[in-house]
């Protein structure tokens, strides 16, 4: 079986639109969702949310904030997957709450992680 | 490398959220007034968020009120350090407070909170603010329902419920209203209007004609909810508070049987008392007798006591309605109302026969409000129907179709019209 990140993408507004009932509602299925991870053995790391504090170092040791990116952009988390094969990773991801809501998950293969 | 896997934690009780966020409203807005309840609002969102996007992957907390409680301290103390917001704090809170730290250390103790919610319901149900607005307020600062949640369970548009809350808002700084403690004597006069925001509330939530059955649901159970916390006061609760617990409770009782399998709205006589919540209905009859003290009669105390005669007849047909009969004439004297009319027109019919009940509604056709009413129509059709008249019966039907637009009420009206076909 191979590692795989889910890079969650989306909005961070739209969690702040939400009603505190629906809130709830939202966190029950991620927590549904991870619990299932663990159960079936896909999940390896549940992973974090990311705030939206952040800087950019550059080459010139230049510190910046940021980044600014378009909020459909914007990293919100992550989580570690094991699967046999990227399509299969992909499948698993059809299932995650993040889309909900308009957000993406970004699958990507770790190259050495065993 | 480090897994993470969530230790099994028990999961949140239901509304979480809501109700935390109800608690945090009052406490913050006890400690900013109701001139910064924009950045209350603010606090109290961004700490849910905090909690959703942190505990959705790292797992609940074992304590998930503590948890909160901590984080909107913070947002606090930071919003503090902001000179700008130093000079917001309420006067009324910050006299007396050794540092802001230890006041609102205070400030999110258990009692200290529930403290903060009380005070907030008197708050919310200000005489200087209509009565609409009364009820936005409480739902959204006590409650914690969005807005489109407000709007969809009132049938209101969501603009009307932005308004009727901005309006709120604006009184109570115009008449300098702040969080009082309910020990003040004068807040007890004030009671009358809690308990009819209350008892409103809880009404939207129980009537079928509108909005949907989850909302509806909520809407119950977060009056009875407060309704309780006046209980739990010493002063507040009175034989009046007691009696509406209990008319709340017994009606509570009957949500369950409400609906059949298809989601039909059932009449009370078409109703599976098996399914009706006797624990409630206890408990109703245990409030309903700690309200007998004293000289007070409410009309809570005497919907009350119908409600008790409903609730404790093995049948329909084996129901006391020669008690019921008094307690609605009683009712009737004390506030004439096309519900409570029409209401004792069918318990007539149920002791003197469908004619009788015909002579009752028309005696009581004069009230202008029962005219516009389609349930009066109604009403009457079934009583003809009763009496073998179909023509007449299918007229008052037809009649009733036209004064109203609820697709509940329609199909309650079409299934009736069925049963007037001939043979």
């Amino acid at each position: 079986m191979t590692k795989f990140l889910f890079v969650y993408r989306g909005n961070p507004e739209s969690d702040a639109k939400l009603s505190p009932d629906e809130m709830q509602k939202v966190m029950q299925k991620w927590t549904d969702w991870i619990g299932e991870g663990f159960a079936k053995g896909w999940l390896v790391d549940a992973g974090d949310a990311l705030t939206l504090e952040g800087k950019v170092v550059h080459g010139n040791k230049v510190v910046t904030d940021g980044p600014f990116v378009e909020s459909k952009e914007i990293v919100g988390g992550y989580s570690i997957v094991q699967a046999d094969s990227i399509t299969a990773a992909a499948e698993i991801a059809k299932g995650c709450p993040a889309l909900i809501g308009g957000g993406t998950v970004e699958v990507r293969v770790f190259a050495g992680l065993a | 490398m480090k897994t993470a896997q969530p230790e099994p934690v028990a999961p949140l009780v239901e509304h979480f959220f809501r109700r935390e966020a109800g608690r945090l409203v009052a406490v913050l807005t006890r400690f900013f007034g109701w001139r910064n309840f924009d950045l209350v609002e603010e606090m109290v969102q961004a700490t849910l968020v905090d909690a959703l996007q942190i505990w959705r992957t790292r797992g609940i907390p074992e304590n998930p009120s503590a948890w909160v409680h901590r984080v909107a301290k913070n947002k606090v103390l930071d919003s503090l350090r902001r000179t700008e917001i130093q000079r917001r704090v309420t006067l009324e809170w910050a006299a007396n407070r050794p540092t802001p730290r230890e006041g609102i250390d205070d400030l999110f103790l258990d009692t200290s909170i529930e403290d903060s919610q009380l005070r907030m319901i008197f708050a919310c149900c200000h005489p200087s603010l209509a009565r609409e607005n009364q009820i936005a307020l409480t739902l959204k600062a006590l409650c914690g329902f969005g807005i489109p949640e407000i709007a969809r369970a009132l049938l209101v548009p969501e603009e009307t419920i932005k308004k009727r809350l901005q309006r709120a808002t604006l009184d109570l700084v115009d008449h300098g209203v702040y969080l009082e403690t309910p020990e003040n004597s004068q807040l007890i006069d004030r009671l009358g209007a809690v308990h009819q925001v209350l008892y409103l509330i809880f009404n939207e939530g129980y009537s079928c004609s509108k909005g949907e059955a989850a909302i509806r649901a909520d809407l119950c159970e977060d009056a009875a909810h407060l309704c309780y916390l006046l209980c739990s006061h010493p002063r507040l609760s009175t034989p009046t508070t007691r009696a509406l617990m209990a008319l709340m409770l017994f009606h509570a009782a009957r949500l369950g049987a409400r609906v059949d399998d298809h989601g039909d709205v059932l009449l009370m006589e078409d109703q599976d008392r098996g399914k009706w919540d006797e624990r409630l209905i206890r408990r109703a009859q245990e409030f309903l007798d700690d309200s007998a003290e004293g000289t007070t009669i409410s009309a809570f105390h005497l919907e009350a006591g119908i409600a008790l005669h409903h609730s404790t007849a093995a049948s329909y047909a084996e129901t006391n309605w020669t008690a019921i009969l008094l307690l609605y004439d009683k009712l009737i004297r004390v506030h004439r109302s096309p519900v409570y009319l029409l209401n004792r027109a069918i318990v007539v019919a149920e002791i003197d026969g469908p004619a009788a009940g015909i002579r009752a509604l028309r005696e009581a056709a004069g009230s202008k409000s029962l005219k516009n009413y389609h349930l009066y129509d109604a009403t009457l059709g079934e009583f003809y129907r009763r009496c073998g008249d179909l023509e007449a019966a299918r007229r008052c039907l037809e009649a009733a179709k036209q004064k109203t637009r609820s697709p509940h009420d329609l199909d309650i009206i079409d299934r009736r019209l069925a049963r007037c076909s001939a043979p």
